[in-house]
């Protein structure tokens, strides 16, 4: 395993990219071109109304799914050209995922949820101790031996982003974080996330709340899977920890 | 990833749903259990059979009239009285068959034997006084009758004790030195043989043995010096081959016959017995194993059901996985190792049920009835049985491994 250097300019391009689906006989056009780019340590929010395509797109930018044209290049690397291997080890090592539900496996202990990542890596080596770091990291230490049905919502949510750092990724893709958390876990995780970009981690963020969009430097309106404005936000919200 | 990390994997999945894996391996365990026990009855049976005809007589060899040529015509089995006492003769002379340790006239009759009010019947051989060691006999009471007697025409029997518990009241020692008729001729009880039990379909103990003169002189009806078989043994089982041999080249040149298809005789070992028998227990062990492997099949298709219900279940489980970077292997990995693990264990579980109840009818097999084969487990049907259990796992297992393993990502992620 080699560790994810801080990638110089820029971490994710993308080039024209579409997306058709096809849902029986109706096509459904989810992206139709959008073509920006995001380099290291941005944090980046990516807005719209639901059916705008920002799931696409973050479905896409997680190397979850492949465009249907254009190019997405990941660390100048074109996503296409990689095998069903090779797109499993970038989510694994390059990519942290933090869901709407959590999307913990239930039954697992948290250490356990946190330490999967590396399983999958091949890591047998210090595997516990990186997990428990990445705990500590989200403070929940002393959750570790819990299942996530013990545990809050803001609680899953943190074990998730631990479990996303813990092959220390260079982006953070988070779709919804906060949605299905009351305002004051969602405030928790805000900050986390804003902690995690100032140390240096490219987050990119899914919303459709403007207040969350608020704690981003840039924001990304989609409409219709189009982009619709691209901008820095000089007046970001300041969260005090 | 490792085996170790996906057997942990399978493990916990098996553990959140203990009532649906233990009920899924006690199909295997079912399969597994009946693949032993059957192959263990029929296993008992062959080892039973094999036990008895080897009770006949160590290193034994048959020799039986054959079919009689008479100018190129057949004439029927066992109608020829091809063999005589010039052949038992040569057949005991060393220097034309030194693997022959003894060769001994048969001539069977059969007797109606009478003492005080009791009366039986039995079968009554004419032989020599090497009848016992040839046919793996032993004394139990008083002794066998002599050369002296056979050549004397001496009226003396040895019984055997199915004859003493008709005629006698069971006691061996209280039959020695009595009289009793068979056939309305006298003779003297000198001994009675050991037990032996019921030996490839026929009471062994219900026999009255006399010197073979004897029979010829007073028992024969008027049949002549006629000879019923030449029973030969050979010095040890290695040279049975060696015996049967120098036994067939003796009597065809003493027959003047040159093509041996055309005997007059023929020889039979205790091996040739044996395969014959081996053959037929064989079928029947197969045949039972067969049945009881489809048992095993129905078992495998029950894992294969649940690991798909399991895979259907996990959809979402599996989408989170290869979000976070598991590749198909990995997910293949750890529903076939669960599979496997399900087969595995239920077979190992079998298998102790099996031997189990296998062990436990051998001991009470005497108590179910007389003729009951107490089951021996093989070795070979455990490992096979195993083997095929975690076979089956793995067989069943990789249709719904493969089909978590390519399933898309962000549609197992979308699964509720």
């Amino acid at each position: 395993m080699t560790t994810i250097q801080p990638a110089v300019a820029p971490t994710i391009e993308l080039q024209d990219v579409v997306k058709v689906y096809r849902m029986g006989n109706i096509q459904v056009n989810a992206l139709r071109g959008v073509s920006f780019s995001v380099t290291g340590g941005e944090f980046i929010a990516i807005m719209g109304a639901s059916g705008s395509g920002k799931s696409t797109l973050m479905n896409i930018i997680g190397c979850l799914d492949l465009p249907t044209s254009g190019r997405y290049l990941l660390d100048g690397v074109d996503v296409r050209m990689l095998n069903d291997n090779q797109l499993a080890g970038i989510r694994n090592r390059k990519i942290g995922f933090v869901f709407q539900s959590f999307n913990l496996i239930p039954r697992s202990t948290a250490i356990h949820n946190v330490e999967m990542p590396l399983i999958y890596a091949g890591l047998s080596h210090q595997r516990r101790e990186r997990a428990m770091a990445a705990l500590d990291a989200v403070g929940l230490a002393d959750r570790a031996r819990h299942q996530p049905s013990e545990l809050s919502g803001g609680q899953q949510q943190r074990v998730a982003i631990a479990r996303a750092l813990v092959t220390e990724p260079a982006i953070l893709l988070a779709d919804e974080p906060t949605g299905n958390l009351d305002s004051e876990s969602s405030l928790e995780i805000l900050r986390l996330l804003v902690e995690l970009n100032d140390d240096g981690r490219t987050i990119v963020l899914i919303t459709h709340e403007n207040d969350i969009a608020a704690f981003a430097k840039r924001v990304v309106r989609l409409k219709d899977g189009l982009i619709l404005e691209d901008h820095l936000q000089e007046q970001r919200v300041e969260v005090s920890a | 990833m490792k085996v170790v990390e996906a057997l942990a994997l399978a493990i916990s999945g098996i553990g959140a749903n203990r009532l649906r894996s233990a009920l899924t391996m006690l199909g295997i365990l079912i399969g597994v259990a009946a693949v032993i026990l059957l192959v263990a009855v029929g296993n008992g049976a062959s080892v039973q059979v094999q036990s008895q005809i080897q009770s006949l007589g160590a290193n034994i060899i048959y020799v039986y009239p054959a079919t009689q040529r008479v100018g190129g015509v057949a004439q029927g089995f066992g109608g020829a009285q091809t063999l005589t006492q010039a052949d038992v003769d040569a057949l005991n002379d060393k220097s034309q068959a030194p693997d022959i340790v003894t060769a001994i006239p048969i001539t069977n009759s059969f007797g109606n034997m009478v003492y005080q009010n009791q009366n039986w019947q039995a079968s009554v051989t004419g032989t020599t006084q090497d009848f016992p060691s040839v046919r793996n006999y032993d004394i139990a009471a008083g002794s066998m009758f002599t050369g002296q007697d056979v050549n004397d025409d001496a009226k003396v029997v040895v019984i055997g004790q199915t004859v003493v518990d008709n005629l006698f009241g069971g006691d061996p020692n209280a039959a020695v030195g009595q009289l009793l008729k068979i056939n309305r001729q006298t003779f003297r009880v000198d001994g009675v043989f050991a037990p032996k039990g019921t030996g490839a379909g026929s009471n062994q103990d219900n026999v009255a043995v006399v010197p073979i003169n004897t029979a010829w002189a007073y028992l024969s009806g008027g049949r002549g010096k006629n000879i019923s078989q030449i029973n030969i043994e050979a010095s040890d089982a290695s040279t049975v081959t060696a015996a049967q041999n120098e036994a067939t080249q003796v009597l065809l040149n003493r027959h003047n016959i040159s093509d041996a298809t055309q005997a007059d005789f023929q020889t039979q070992s205790q091996q040739d017995i044996q395969n014959t028998a081996g053959q037929i227990t064989g079928i029947l062990t197969l045949l039972l194993g067969s049945i009881a492997a489809i048992s095993l099949v129905v078992g495998g298709i029950g894992i294969m059901n649940i690991m798909l219900v399991t895979v259907t279940e996990r959809t979402r489980e599996i989408g989170i996985r290869k979000a976070i970077g598991a590749r198909r292997s990995d997910i293949l990995l750890q529903f076939l190792i669960e599979s496997m693990f399900l087969s595995g264990f239920g077979g190992l579980f079998g298998i102790v049920v099996g031997a189990g109840v296998s062990t436990y009818l051998g001991t009470i097999a005497s108590r179910i009835s007389s003729s009951f084969p107490p089951p021996v487990v093989s070795i070979p049907s455990v490992l096979l049985a195993f083997g095929v259990s975690v076979g089956i796992g793995l067989f069943f297992g990789i249709y719904p491994a493969n089909r978590a393993a390519i399933l898309k990502p962000i549609e197992a992620l979308r699964y509720e």
